[in-house]
């Protein structure tokens, strides 16, 4: 993992993320760079179920690559398979 | 235009908010509450949304069958919240100035909803289990209890 500067990110909780993390919201600092990797390390600490690759990631309210470069005060959502309809 | 309700939806009001003078077609589509899925006996639904942004994508949707299908007009409302069986979870709405491209656009929104819009499903079966729907087939669980 490729560190980079902390910074304070916000991570936004929904469906089987959220039942599994037990809240709907985190404020965490990170000196991870990607999403990705910020997913990595909460699935260590969290034992979130679902792999990576079956996310998509949105950052600040829009759809975003999961190795989108991480800024201070981003919020950011990871998206389990969707199921509307 | 696309909304995200929490109150049951009510189809005729939804019909009528699409009348236009020049439209010769209105193709609806609604998506109910059924009572099983892959074999199991499902008694209730939860839907939740991340409402900002599927807002913003269901939008988007409606949007692009507009400008792909020439039609003249179209709104899509999903539901969230829990459901019983029997209640509607999505409604599509088409109008155009003949039917064809109605039923092509109205088919394309549900399809596209269903593919890219953050909403999620949560079954209750009568055996007393739950579960996400399309999420249990990929998490590191997967293979050991569906069958």
């Amino acid at each position: 993992m490729i560190m980079s500067k902390p910074k304070k990110i916000k991570i936004q909780y929904f469906a089987i993320l959220r039942e599994e993390r037990g809240v709907d919201l985190d404020e965490l600092e990170t000196s991870a760079r990607t999403p990705e990797e910020v997913y990595e390390t909460l699935k260590d600490q969290h034992g979130f179920s679902m792999s990576f690759k079956n996310l998509r990631v949105a950052i600040n309210d829009e759809f975003e690559s999961g190795d989108h470069e991480l800024k201070d005060g981003d919020t950011v959502v990871f998206i389990p398979p969707v199921a509307g309809g | 235009m696309f909304f995200i309700s929490s109150i049951p939806l009510k189809p005729e009001e939804l019909n009528r908010s699409l009348s236009h003078p020049s439209a010769g077609a209105l193709v609806t589509f609604e998506g109910w509450v059924r009572n099983h899925n892959e074999g199991h006996d499902v008694s209730a639904l939860e839907y939740e949304c991340y409402e900002k942004l599927a807002a913003k994508e269901g939008e988007k949707i409606v949007k692009e069958a507009i400008a792909k299908f020439g039609i003249i007009g179209a709104k899509s409302v999903h539901r969230v919240g829990k459901l019983e069986v029997g209640e509607l979870a999505v409604w599509v709405g088409v109008t155009s100035k003949h039917r064809a491209e109605a039923f092509q656009a109205a088919q394309y929104i549900i399809d596209e909803i269903k593919l890219r819009v953050p909403i999620w499903k949560k079954e209750y079966y009568k055996s007393g289990d739950s579960g996400w729907v399309n999420c249990h087939r990929c998490s590191s669980h997967a293979g050991q209890s569906h069958s």
